[in-house]
Parts: C-alpha cells; sequence; structure tokens
C-alpha cells in the first residue's frame, strides 16, 4: 500500500505501469484519475485550491486503503492526491489496485473512490467569475458510498 | 483542555482555524462542545448546519462521541476531495 499527499503534479501513465512493473505476479490493473475541470455546476473554472487536514487526511486514506485490502485480494493498492492551487486540466486524484484477476481491482478501485470522496477531509474551493466558491456535497456521492457498507 | 479545529467553509465564516478551550469538564459529548461554541451567537451559527462533519483525535466520529480531556476535535463542511 501506498498513500501519497502532495503539491507537486503527477503522470498517471508512469503511476500505471509503476504498478504493473513492480510484480509480474499482477494479472490486472485498474486506475481511477480524477481531474479538475473547466465547468462545474453551470459555471465556468478557473482552477481551484485544495484545502486538506494535516495528519488525518494520511490517516484516513490509510483507513480506506486498508479495509479495501482487508475486503479484496489486491496485490497492491496506491493513493496519491493533490493539495494546495490546482489548475484546469491538471489530475487531482489516482487510485490504483492490482490483483491476479479483474475483480478485485476493479471493485477496489470504486471502493477506495466513493469513501475518498465522502471520508477524507479535502475541500475544493473553485474559482469562478463571481469570485472563489466552495464546492458543496453531493449526495450521489454518499449514495454511491453507501452501497459498500456491510449489513 | 480540548484544542478544536475548523476547516474550509467554517474556518472562513469564523475567521479563526482553531483555539484551545479549557474549563471543559462539563461538555460531554462533540455535541455539548458545539452547543458551547453555538451559544456565542453571531458566525457560530455556521456550526448548527446539518452536514457539519466532526472528528475527534483525527477520527471521523458522529456527534455523539464521548468527549475527553485533551482531545483535539475538528468540525468542517461535508468533504469534497477526489
Amino acid at each position: 500500500m501506498s498513500i501519497r499527499v502532495q503539491i507537486e503534479p503527477f503522470d498517471p501513465g508512469v503511476e500505471v505501469n509503476a504498478l504493473h512493473a513492480a510484480n509480474v505476479g499482477v494479472g490486472a490493473v485498474v486506475s481511477f484519475v480524477g481531474y479538475v475541470r473547466d465547468f462545474n455546476a453551470g459555471r465556468e473554472v478557473g482552477g481551484m485550491f485544495l484545502e486538506h487536514f494535516p495528519g488525518m487526511t494520511e490517516k484516513s486514506l490509510a483507513k480506506i486503503a486498508l479495509e479495501a485490502e482487508q475486503r479484496w485480494p489486491l496485490l497492491n493498492l496506491q493513493v496519491i492526491h493533490r493539495i494546495g492551487r490546482l489548475e484546469p486540466g491538471e489530475p487531482i486524484v489516482f487510485v490504483g489496485t492490482t490483483s491476479a484477476h479483474r475483480e478485485a481491482a476493479f471493485e477496489a478501485c470504486a471502493f477506495v473512490m466513493d469513501y475518498l470522496k465522502t471520508r477524507a477531509p479535502f475541500w475544493k474551493k473553485e474559482d469562478t467569475a463571481e469570485g472563489a466558491c466552495w464546492v458543496e456535497g453531493r449526495q450521489s456521492d454518499q449514495n454511491a458510498a453507501e452501497r459498500w457498507h456491510k449489513p | 483542555m480540548i484544542r478544536v479545529q475548523y476547516f474550509a467553509r467554517y474556518r472562513e465564516a469564523l475567521g479563526l482555524d482553531g483555539e484551545q478551550l479549557s474549563d471543559t469538564q462539563a461538555l460531554a459529548t462533540l455535541d455539548d462542545l458545539r452547543q458551547h461554541l453555538l451559544a456565542r451567537g453571531g458566525v457560530w451559527q455556521v456550526l448548527a448546519e446539518q452536514n457539519l462533519m466532526c472528528a475527534r483525535n483525527q477520527e471521523l466520529c458522529s456527534l455523539a462521541e464521548p468527549l475527553e480531556e485533551g482531545d483535539e476535535v475538528a468540525f468542517f463542511p461535508t468533504v469534497t476531495g477526489g
């Protein structure tokens, strides 16, 4: 498991290749990359600032990753999340999962993203024509996370 | 002594990123602490929001979570990372 919270940009292609190169027993690599869009909620977005809770951020991502490793037979799991100033088109988040077969990697990747979006302490503030604006949480993200809750 | 931190929109609304509170023995839960802060009035009403999230010692929790001397508490709006 690898968790990185960083200001610097990253190259998603390099990260995907590294996940496979690390272990030829890997039969499946699934990755999710989230990007800054130039449009959100009907407004043009000129970039954003990502605030976080230093200390808790890393702990919460590690906790989510650990739960994924306990629920699916993964060979590796990597999470990268950026903080600070981001421009449209830049990658924000990377989740990469590897396993022997595809199902575990697919499900674990979706699980980590759904939990990250609802449990990791990050907050986006977008630059719009009307000024900087905090992004509000969405019910659809809560619903997506709930599908993984155990009975 | 309890350390309280505020993040994102709450930090901006309060003009404060955190504070130390003493004389907190009467506060049994995080909700007691929140009510104590709401009683300050004015901008503190932001903590009355229904979708407020909170953490105790850097772990997400509910407002019913017990509060203990020396705890580090955080209040923040719904998270929006990813």
